[in-house]
């Protein structure tokens, strides 16, 4: 089953000051499809994820979204092609409620005022939609909810705009397990509606309970995307830690790319 | 593909069962604890001055009393809901004032006599428009340079309009060259009433309360001000500019207190370069009292009405039952404290959860 890519960036670089975040990263990200980015702690998962949503500017590098190429320069022209990001902070505001939070910046109007009923309606579609039913009501501020219920807003919020492409960033990092576990039931339920979803995660359980890609990502380059029913645990981690394992990973890509990452990597310490 | 088992439907989370229910509801909503304060005080002053207190003129009088602070602290309100501060309304207003007066001037009513020296009987609407004009003017540019430098320069507000505090007022004394001037040609929008016996300055204050409701409760601009105040990040991840969103704000500041001095001269029929020096601490008192927190994103423009009737019926109340109207000082001093402390108490019962 090839689906053609939904989204996808080519040899993106970034880097802060002297600091090369991220090296010529490739990421393919299909529609119904779970796609698990994964990576040690600073590989570069949430730089990348905020290149692809324009709070970063990329230093090199493209994106193409439906096979064409496009610009991001900032969270409304992702919005614009449909991607939305749930972030590792969530981003929430804790004294707006509900509703508020999941329109902000994009609130419904009726005339000069906002139209309330509207969106307390939309919202409650959204997270009825999800299978959603622990939020009390959806006039409770957001401060008032559980990790998990403020995990479930943010994704509810991501998916109201029929959005395309949906990227989690660390979704279930704080939770409890029934907590992750009705979170990972969302992220696979968006992607069988036929969303594409990017999951980033530290959890190999996780990783494989709901994705069918994992992508890598080593010291900011991104060292293999493959089909999770291909790969083992310890594979995976080995890529997380070493950046290859056995003919997977950099090893692999030496021979086809020559030194070029070889020199990086063999001296991490040693960069200019 | 492996499915996840949904191990728990619903989460247990009971809601907090309140032990003094409403002790808890009053925690709950801020608004609500200064409004019983301000009915308290209220039916403690209609028990020991049935007869004077509960006129329906000494009402109007304190209507009128506080309907240029109600006008400044509308606009503070904004501010503060951003987690900002304005210290410089004292400047607003005494350069809205002054403006005013010189927009008068500007207008010459033949010989060496401009529309600044006119009687009451002789003025004309558009001369108070032009006040009007030179006043929001001045609001306009205090209200910008704050906003710029807030906003862009990202000086923190409390110095920033503490800066344009002191160089508003000392432009106001230049342009005066430190001397008040009279005018009697707004007398007939501060002294009149277009309403059966009710002053002007009533109506005009419950217009800029109206419309600072639908601002900041039930139109866009109102909801990504809270949003800022709460969360300036997820504000601008939601692709709200935040920065341009404050520079807004802070010419809404602005421009109520350059508002605030044109009904100042229209009421007193002169500008007072020296009368203003507390109003910046009148209206975040009002507002702190009802219930803004000045952390940000919490606040309402019904909160802040109360908030500038407490003080004024205390003082009011005072005066007529003799005590010494010093007094209001130190009570509004202690109210505002323990407003304070509720909203305190409140976020950390919150940020229990
Ligand atoms: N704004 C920034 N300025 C400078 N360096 C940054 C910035 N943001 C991230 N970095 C650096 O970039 C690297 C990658 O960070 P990033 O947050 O993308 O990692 P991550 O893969 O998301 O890690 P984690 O799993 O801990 O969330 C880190 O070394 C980090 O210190
Ligand atoms: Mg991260």
């Amino acid at each position: 089953m090839s689906v053609t890519p939904l989204l996808e960036a080519r040899g993106i670089d970034k880097r802060f000051g002297p600091v090369q975040v991220l090296k010529d990263v490739d990421l393919t990200v299909t529609p119904g499809e779970v796609t698990a980015l994964v990576g040690d702690n600073g590989a570069g998962k949430s730089t990348l994820v905020k290149c692809i949503s324009g709070i970063y500017p990329i230093d090199a590098g493209e994106f193409l979204f439906d096979g064409q190429p496009v610009t991001i320069h900032g969270p409304r022209d992702a919005a614009g092609l449909g991607i939305e990001v749930v972030y590792q902070d969530l981003a929430l505001c804790d004294n707006l409620d509900i509703v508020q939070n999941m329109f902000l910046g994009r609130e419904r109007r009726s005339g000069l005022v906002l139209d309330e009923p509207t969106m307390e309606q939309m919202a409650a579609e959204t997270l009825a939609g999800l299978s959603v039913r622990t939020v009390k009501s959806l006039r409770q501020h957001v401060s008032s909810l559980s990790g998990g219920q403020r995990q479930t807003v943010a994704i509810a919020k991501a998916v109201l705009w029929n959005s395309k492409v949906v990227i989690l960033d660390e979704p279930t990092a704080a939770l409890g397990v029934a907590q992750t576990a009705q979170v990972l039931e969302l992220v696979r339920r968006l992607a069988d509606r036929g969303l594409a979803v990017v999951l980033i995660s530290h959890n190999m359980n996780d990783v494989f309970a709901v994705s069918d890609r994992i992508a890598a990502l080593y010291l900011g380059q991104m060292v293999a995307q493959v089909k999770t029913t291909d790969v083992t645990h310890a594979q995976v981690v080995e890529l997380i830690t070493a950046g290859r394992s056995g003919d997977l990973g950099l090893a692999a890509e030496k021979i086809d790319n020559g030194v070029e990452y070889a020199d990086t990597l063999t001296t991490p310490g040693a960069e200019q | 593909m492996t499915q996840t088992k949904p191990t728990a439907d619903t989460e247990s989370q009971e809601p907090v069962t309140p032990s003094v229910p409403f002790v808890r509801a009053l925690l709950r909503n801020p608004t609500m604890v200064t409004f019983a304060v301000l009915l308290a005080i209220i039916a403690a002053f209609s028990i020991l001055a049935p007869d004077t207190f509960t006129q329906r003129s000494n009402f109007t009088q304190l209507a009128q009393n506080v309907a240029i602070l109600t006008v400044v602290s509308v606009g503070t309100t904004f501010v503060i809901i951003t987690a900002g501060v304005d210290l410089s309304i004292p400047s607003g207003i005494v350069l809205g004032e002054v403006f005013a007066v010189h927009a008068l001037k500007l207008i010459g009513t033949g010989g060496d006599t401009t529309a600044a020296d006119v009687t009451a009987d002789q003025t004309k609407a558009w001369y108070i428009l032009v006040a009007l004009a030179g006043a929001l003017l001045a609001g306009l540019i205090i209200g910008t340079i704050n906003g710029l430098v807030v906003a862009y320069l990202k000086v923190p507000p409390l110095l920033a309009t503490l800066g344009t505090l002191g160089a508003g007022l000392g432009a106001a004394l230049i342009l005066q060259n430190g001397v008040n001037t009279a005018t009697y040609a707004l007398d007939p929008l501060g002294h009149g009433s277009w309403i059966a016996a009710v002053p002007n300055l009533i109506p005009i204050a419950l217009v800029v309360v109206v419309a600072g409701f639908i601002l900041l409760h039930m139109a866009v601009f109102g909801r990504h001000t809270f949003a800022i105040g709460s969360n300036p990040e997820a504000a601008r991840r939601a692709g709200i500019n935040v920065e341009r969103h404050l520079l807004k704000v802070y010419i809404i500041g602005g421009v109520s207190a350059g508002f605030a001095g044109f009904l100042s001269v229209a009421y007193f029929s002169t500008t007072s370069i020296g009368g203003h020096s507390t109003d910046n601490l009148q209206a975040i008192t009002a507002v702190a009292l009802g219930g803004t927190s000045l952390f940000g994103g919490v606040g309402s423009i019904i909160g802040t009405l109360i908030g500038v009737w407490i003080p004024a019926v205390l003082k009011n109340g005072f005066v007529i039952t003799g005590v010494q109207p010093y007094w209001q000082d130190v009570a509004v001093g202690l109210v505002l404290i323990v407003a304070v402390w509720f909203d305190q108490l409140r976020r950390r019962t919150r940020n229990r959860g």
